[in-house]
């Protein structure tokens, strides 16, 4: 009968829905889970506020712009240097402006930290103006299409080169030497220093290592969304969120964090209010500081 | 040591000085006018191209010898596309520079918080884009809006509903006064010619991911999608709902559309979307005073501004002529003889002839002007006139 037709219709389409808002649920979380394990490194384990987080998010979007479509390289190899380049970016801050204050209050950081925040933003303003700037890609613009679901294939690789950095830097910290130095810094870093680990540049290399993630996660997208000067701010937010609710300086914690904030956000905006999307991630701050202030992983190991 | 000191001291005090002597030496022969408009934020593109019409038109005037001999200056604050924002830029211009009259503030949500401070100063502004039906109907009699309500935009398209064979329509709009005005205006319009209205979503303005509102929509059952929020949003809109594969028609209300950015930015997934508009600079004959038109295009294109731009920057040109004919009507640069004069202008404008009706409560009218209203169509990666 029709009026069955209509209620099937109906039931079927909001499975459909749920299973496209799931889709890009996870498309998302890979890129804050890129966002929160780099945040989570500096954050948690040198125990700077880096309120810079969300700028070199900004610098990898713009570098990205700057690559593929100012100076017209290939998307690939424009995501590479801007990677490279959030990396080197990273390490100079640390350079130029940390390891001096070594030894100093959080306050003191966290106040250079605002600073050159500041500077930063207001920089690329200067350069790149406030008017919005895409970024084309070389994927086809139709989707890919199964059944019910639309994906589009720029997201589908964002999804890939987030999950391979994110494999990557898993990889980094627990088998290379130099993640092992690291590891051993941040769990005692006198001793370390007495084996023989050069903390500064152990240092160096951690905010170097966590800028680059914040740079990957803006060049991805970048192209997915657009690159403005203020795009910063939200980012560097929704990383303090998966950081928190993750808990500091745990890994595992950030990436699921990552994925845990994008399902909010996206079910929240869906089924909840969708005007109200981006304030998902401070409700959810709120809830969790309120209910297990150590983060929902804090048994999961720490690396420091 | 102590010399030392007092030496950096005193360079410093002296830079400061001399940062800040042009503040102190401004000459007094010229006539201010201040601009409060987004130059940063979520709705920059809009404000520059809105303030690069504001500046063509003063030097335009200025060429010919400026206004009551004086030359017209602009004194341009960025509100940040914020409404806290744009109420001090308009306290700033008003109690520090002194300006005599105001154009303002880009976004409804800007606008509404900038009034207030008329009221309080006494001291007018005209509106030249925002749409909130709100703002002219408060009560506020130094409100004069060049730019077209909500109301009127929907009514204008109330004609094309026919050939545009709707029979039901979704809404995403911006989450402010201005988007939520559009989507009231548009359903009651679209109700009254028997159109079914679906779903309504809304978005904040610097949301940038709109996926979940767009994968709701699709599953509508709509026809029809009526969006309505700044360029740079719509952007986002129409890739997004491009890798979604939304099947409905677009078609952008409010006129801050700029199609060519459109069609630059968004390439494939912009064609086949309408845009209404205020002005079309692919065909300016269509405008009500042509040769103004004509003029308008020519000397944006001389000064090399964006193209896309023109279909927001006549709005920053029509405000600047507005108030300069009102000041040479009022005979001085004070607030209320402009405020006056405002009543008795008639200007060739670029979207159409420019003359104030009363609206709002009597005893406290505002100005508001009945603009014209044009309909486009982005098809093949260009802007044409739809062909239904």
């Amino acid at each position: 009968m029709v009026a069955g037709k209509q209620e099937q219709s109906r039931g079927s389409g909001f499975l459909d829905q749920l299973l496209q808002h799931v889709v890009n649920a996870v498309m998302l979380g890979s890129t804050y889970a890129l966002l929160g394990i780099g945040l989570t490194m500096i954050f948690g384990i040198m125990g700077v506020v880096n309120f810079t987080h969300g700028e070199l998010y900004a610098f990898g979007a713009y570098m990205m712009f700057l690559f593929a479509m100012v100076l017209k390289l290939n998307f690939f190899v424009a995501l590479v240097f801007a990677v490279v380049l959030g990396v080197g970016l990273g390490a100079l801050i640390e350079l130029v402006l940390l390891r001096p204050l070594r030894g100093a209050d959080i306050d003191t950081t966290m106040l250079v930290m605002i600073g050159a925040w500041i500077i930063m933003q207001n920089t690329e303003q200067l350069v790149w103006t406030g008017v919005a700037k895409s970024i084309s890609t070389p994927f086809p613009e139709e989707p890919l299409v199964l059944g019910p679901v639309s994906i589009s294939w720029l997201r589908i690789f964002v999804f890939v080169a987030a999950g391979l950095l994110i494999v990557g830097a898993q990889l980094l910290i627990h088998r290379t030497k130099l993640g092992k130095a690291m590891r051993a810094t941040f769990q005692d870093r006198d001793t370390a220093a007495l084996m023989g680990v050069s903390i500064g540049r152990i240092y160096t290399a951690t905010f170097a290592l966590g800028s680059g993630l914040a740079a990957a996660a803006g060049a991805l997208l970048g192209p997915v969304f657009v690159a403005v000067p203020t795009m910063g701010d939200l980012a560097a937010l929704k990383a303090f969120a998966i950081v928190i609710l993750g808990g500091l300086g745990n890994f595992a914690g950030a990436a699921l964090g990552g994925f845990i904030l994008a399902f909010i956000e996206e079910m929240g905006a869906s089924y909840i209010s969708s005007g109200y999307r981006d304030a998902m991630g401070f409700l959810l701050i709120i809830v969790v500081l309120m209910i297990r202030p150590t983060g929902l992983f804090a048994r999961a190991e720490r690396i420091g | 040591m102590a010399s030392l000191r007092k030496t950096r001291v005193a360079l410093l005090a002296g830079g400061l000085a001399v940062a800040f002597m042009p503040g102190l030496a401004r000459a007094a022969d010229t006539i201010k006018i201040g601009v409060d408009e987004p130059l940063t934020g979520a709705v920059a593109a809009s404000g520059n191209y809105v303030t690069n019409g504001a500046k063509i038109a003063t030097d335009e005037i200025n060429a010919k010898g400026g206004v009551l001999g004086k030359k017209l200056e602009l004194v341009i604050e960025d509100n940040k596309s914020n409404p806290t924002e744009a109420a001090s830029a308009a306290e700033k211009l008003i109690v520090r520079d002194k300006v005599p009259v105001l154009m303002g503030a880009w976004s409804s949500t800007y606008t509404l918080a900038v009034m207030p401070k008329l009221m309080e100063y006494k001291v007018p502004m005209v509106v030249e884009t925002s749409s909130s039906d709100k703002i002219t109907t408060s009560g506020n009699p130094y409100i004069f809006r060049t730019a077209p309500t909500n109301g009127m935009e929907a009514k204008a398209f109330s004609k094309e509903v026919g050939k545009f064979h709707i029979k039901k329509a979704d809404f995403l709009v911006v989450n402010n006064d201005w988007g939520l005005g559009a989507a009231q205006a548009f359903s009651a319009m679209l109700k009254s010619h028997g159109v079914q209205t679906g779903i309504e979503q809304t978005m904040d303005a610097n949301a940038q991911d709109l996926s979940a509102q767009l994968a709701k929509i699709k599953d509508s059952g709509a026809d029809t999608l009526f969006v309505t929020t700044e360029v740079e949003q719509i952007t986002l809109i129409l890739k997004q709902a491009k890798s979604l594969g939304l099947k409905q028609r677009i078609i952008t209300t409010g006129g801050s559309s700029s199609p060519d950015q459109l069609i630059q930015q968004d390439g494939d997934a912009a064609n086949g979307t309408y845009h209404i508009l205020f002005f079309a600079p692919w065909f300016p004959q269509k405008a009500e005073n042509p040769k103004v038109a004509e003029d308008f295009v020519a000397a944006w294109k001389k000064r090399g501004y964006e193209f896309a731009g023109l279909t927001e920057g006549f709005r920053g040109h029509d405000g600047i002529e507005t108030i300069a004919a009102a000041i040479k009507l009022a005979g001085k640069a004070e607030p209320e003889a402009i405020r006056k004069a405002l009543w008795e202008v008639h200007v060739k404008g670029i979207n159409g002839n420019i003359s104030f009706v009363k609206e709002g409560p009597k005893g406290k009218e505002s100005g508001q002007v009945v603009p014209q209203i044009y309909i486009v169509e982005i098809k093949g990666g260009k802007v044409t006139l739809p062909t239904l």
